[in-house]
C-alpha cells in the first residue's frame, strides 16, 4: 500500500501545495473549513485538476502535469464518501449499489446481494435513499463504493452533517466497516476526535500547506508547531521569551515557566491544553514577596490532581486564578480567566472542587507543556 | 342545445388531430432538444452563455408573428434554405403540415429548454462526482442520475410545452397557413369562425380545447406525481 500525493493549484484566497507520501493504511487529513483539504481529495478522486503536481497510487499514475497523465475520473478506481453521501435519489438501494458495476445481470445481482448482507441493509433493497435514517445512507454509500473495489476510499467529511448523537455511531460503525478493508483510506476532517480515532498517520493543514505530518498519536502529544497544536484541540497559547534553556517568559500569562528538562531552541510559543492544569490550594504569599510558596503538604495526597513539584524558583509555573466567567457543560466545566486561558474540569472533578473552593492558582506541569514554533 | 348537437354532429374534427399531432411532435422535438440545449449552455463559458440562451430564450418573448416572420424568411423557398430542403429533400414547409411543427416546437421550444436548465442546474454536483468516480460514463450519468433527478422541472416543462405547442396560432398561420385539413389546427379554426360570426362553433372547440388542457395536466401530474416519491412534501 502506498499512495504518493503532490498537488498544486490556486485558489481563491491562497495557494494550495499538499505534498506527501505514505505507506500507511489510515492517513487522516486535519484543517479548518476552506484550508484546502477537499480540494486535495478532489484532485486525489479526479473531480478537480489541480495546476502541477503528481498522483500516483500502488504504482499506477493517476495524475501527472510534466507527463500530461490526467485520467478520468472514470478510470482511477477510488472511492469517494462524500459529506452528503451523494445517494441517487431517485434510485432504490439496490440500484445505487449497482450504479457502478460492470459485467453481466447475474453478476450485478450477486455483487449486491453481497454487498446488502455485509452493510445489513437486508430489507431495504427496494427503499429510496430519502426514506432511509442517515446510519443507513451511511451504509448504502459505502456499499456503492465498495461493491466497485476501489483501491483507495477518500472520506470527506463524513461526519460533520450529523448530530453528535448519531456522529459517535457512525464513527464506530465506519471504522468497523472498514476494518477488512485492505486499501488505503483516506480520512479529511475539521474534528479532531474523529482523525485521532480514525487514522494511523496525520497531516495537519493549514491555509493551503501541510504544517506538521507523522504517527496521529506523536502529533498529539507534541504538535511543535503552533497552528497544529490549535487544530488538535489546545486552547491556550502564550508567546514566549527565552531566558535560559530551562526558563520562559510566557508575555502572554505574566508568568515564568521553567523545566528540568531542556526547552527546544525554536520554541516561541507556549501551549497548554485546557483540561491539563492542577488546582493548587494554600499556596501562601511569602512576606513582601507577590509570588505564592508551593505548599507540598496541601497538594499532596490529593488524588484528584497528580501533585506536582515546581523545577524551580517559587511562582514559577504558577498561573495567578482570575475568573472571568464560567460555563456549565453536561460534563464539564469551563473555568475562563482574565488572561485568556481556558481552565476545563471533568465532571468527577468537580466536586473536588466545590469542596475545597476555588484554587487560588493553576499549575503547569511540565511533561503536559508543548513548546511550540 | 339542439344546435350544439348538430354542430357536433357535422363537425369536422380535423383541426384537433392536427392540433394534438403537431403539439405531440413539437413536444417529443423540444423535449429532446430542450434537455441537450440546457446541458451544453450549461457548460458554456459565461460570455457564450448569454449568448447562446439568449438566442435559444427569444422565440418565447417575441411576438409569435415576429418568429413567423423569420421563419418564413428561413423557410421560404425563393430563400438559400428553403430552396436548399426542397431540391435536395423535397421538403416543403411553407404552407404544410411540416411548417405547422416548426412553428409550435420553435415557439414551445425555450419553456422546455428553460425548464430544463433550470432544474439540471438545481442538481447537487456531488451526485454528478459520486458517478463519475463510481465508473459511470458521462452518458449514463445523464440519463440515468441528472434526467431523473431533474425529473419534476423536465416533467413541467414538457407539460408548458406541450401546453405552448397546442395553442400555437401566431408563428404557425404565418407559416403553415390555415389550410382546412392539413395545416388547419383549433387555435386557427377558433379565430376563422369567429370571424364568420359563428361563436357556438367556436364555443364547441373552446370546450373541446379546455378538456384537452385539463386531460393533459391530469395525466402529467399523475406521472410525475408516482415518479418523485424521493421529494418530500413540505
Amino acid at each position: 500500500m502506498s499512495i504518493s500525493v503532490d498537488v498544486h493549484r490556486k485558489l481563491e484566497s491562497f495557494q494550495l501545495d499538499i505534498s506527501f507520501r505514505s505507506d500507511s493504511r489510515r492517513i487522516g487529513i486535519l484543517g479548518a473549513s476552506g484550508c484546502g483539504k477537499s480540494m486535495t481529495l478532489k484532485s486525489i478522486a479526479g473531480i478537480e485538476t489541480p495546476d502541477d503536481g503528481r498522483i500516483e497510487i500502488e504504482g499506477r499514475v493517476l495524475f501527472d502535469k510534466a507527463e500530461k497523465v490526467n485520467l478520468k475520473p472514470q478510470k482511477r478506481n477510488v472511492g469517494y464518501l462524500f459529506q452528503n453521501y451523494a445517494l441517487f435519489p431517485t434510485m432504490s438501494v439496490e440500484k445505487n449499489i449497482a450504479a457502478g458495476l460492470r459485467g453481466s445481470r447475474e453478476e450485478k445481482e450477486e455483487k449486491v446481494r453481497q454487498m446488502v448482507e455485509k452493510f445489513r441493509l437486508e430489507g431495504l433493497e427496494k427503499r429510496l435513499p430519502g426514506h432511509l435514517s442517515g446510519g443507513q445512507q451511511q451504509r448504502v454509500a459505502l456499499a456503492r463504493i465498495m461493491a466497485y473495489e476501489p483501491d483507495v476510499i477518500l472520506l470527506d467529511e463524513p461526519f460533520s452533517a450529523l448530530d453528535m448523537y448519531l456522529k459517535d455511531q457512525l464513527q464506530k460503525e465506519l471504522i468497523e466497516m472498514l476494518e477488512d478493508y485492505k486499501g488505503t483510506v483516506i480520512m479529511v476532517s475539521h474534528n479532531r476526535d474523529e482523525v485521532y480515532r480514525f487514522s494511523e498517520e496525520l497531516l495537519v493543514i493549514d491555509q493551503g500547506k501541510i504544517v506538521v505530518s507523522g504517527e496521529t498519536k506523536e502529533i498529539f502529544r507534541n504538535p511543535v508547531i503552533r497552528e497544529a497544536a490549535r487544530l488538535t484541540g489546545c486552547k491556550n497559547f502564550s508567546r514566549v521569551r527565552r531566558i535560559d534553556s530551562h526558563t520562559l517568559e510566557a508575555e502572554d500569562w505574566g508568568i515564568t515557566v521553567c523545566t528540568k528538562a531542556e526547552i527546544p531552541e525554536y520554541t516561541t510559543w507556549i501551549g497548554y491544553r485546557a483540561h491539563d492544569f492542577i488546582p493548587v490550594w494554600n499556596a501562601d504569599r511569602v512576606e513582601g514577596d507577590s509570588a505564592p510558596v508551593w505548599d507540598a503538604d496541601s497538594a499532596k495526597g490529593d488524588s484528584d490532581w497528580e501533585p506536582a513539584r515546581p523545577a524551580c524558583g517559587n511562582g514559577a509555573n504558577l498561573l495567578k486564578l482570575d475568573l472571568e466567567s464560567v460555563a456549565e457543560l453536561p460534563f464539564e466545566r469551563n473555568y475562563y480567566l482574565k488572561q485568556g486561558i481556558c481552565w476545563f474540569v471533568q465532571r468527577e472533578k468537580i466536586g473536588r472542587l466545590e469542596e475545597r473552593g476555588l484554587p487560588d492558582y493553576l499549575e503547569l506541569a511540565e511533561d503536559k507543556m508543548l513548546f511550540l514554533r | 342545445m339542439e344546435e350544439v348537437r348538430q354542430i357536433l354532429e357535422e363537425l369536422d374534427w380535423s383541426p384537433l388531430f392536427i392540433s394534438l399531432k403537431t403539439g405531440i411532435v413539437a413536444t417529443i422535438i423540444s423535449f429532446f432538444l430542450g434537455i441537450f440545449a440546457a446541458r451544453k449552455v450549461m457548460k458554456a463559458s459565461r460570455g457564450k452563455k448569454a449568448v447562446i440562451d439568449g438566442i435559444l430564450t427569444l422565440p418565447m418573448v417575441l411576438p409569435p408573428t415576429v418568429a413567423g416572420f423569420f421563419l418564413l424568411l428561413l423557410f421560404s423557398r425563393r430563400r438559400p434554405l428553403g430552396e436548399f430542403l426542397f431540391d435536395e429533400f423535397g421538403f416543403k414547409v411553407v404552407q404544410t403540415w411540416l411548417g405547422c411543427i416548426i412553428a409550435a416546437t420553435v415557439i414551445a421550444f425555450p419553456l422546455m429548454y428553460r425548464n430544463a436548465r433550470a432544474a439540471m442546474e438545481q442538481i447537487d454536483a456531488n451526485l454528478i462526482y459520486a458517478g463519475r468516480t463510481l465508473g459511470m460514463s458521462d452518458t449514463k450519468i445523464f440519463w440515468k442520475i441528472i434526467v431523473p433527478t431533474a425529473g419534476p422541472g423536465i416533467a413541467s416543462g414538457t407539460i408548458l410545452t406541450f401546453a405552448r405547442a397546442l395553442g400555437e396560432y401566431g408563428a404557425t398561420s404565418m407559416l403553415a397557413g390555415n389550410i382546412p385539413g392539413k395545416t388547419g389546427t383549433i387555435s386557427q379554426k377558433i379565430a376563422m369562425v369567429i370571424q364568420d360570426g359563428d361563436y357556438l362553433t367556436a364555443g364547441v372547440w373552446v370546450v373541446i380545447v379546455i378538456i384537452i388542457a385539463f386531460v393533459v395536466i391530469f395525466l402529467m401530474n399523475l406521472i410525475s406525481g408516482s415518479k418523485m416519491k424521493h421529494i418530500g412534501r413540505w
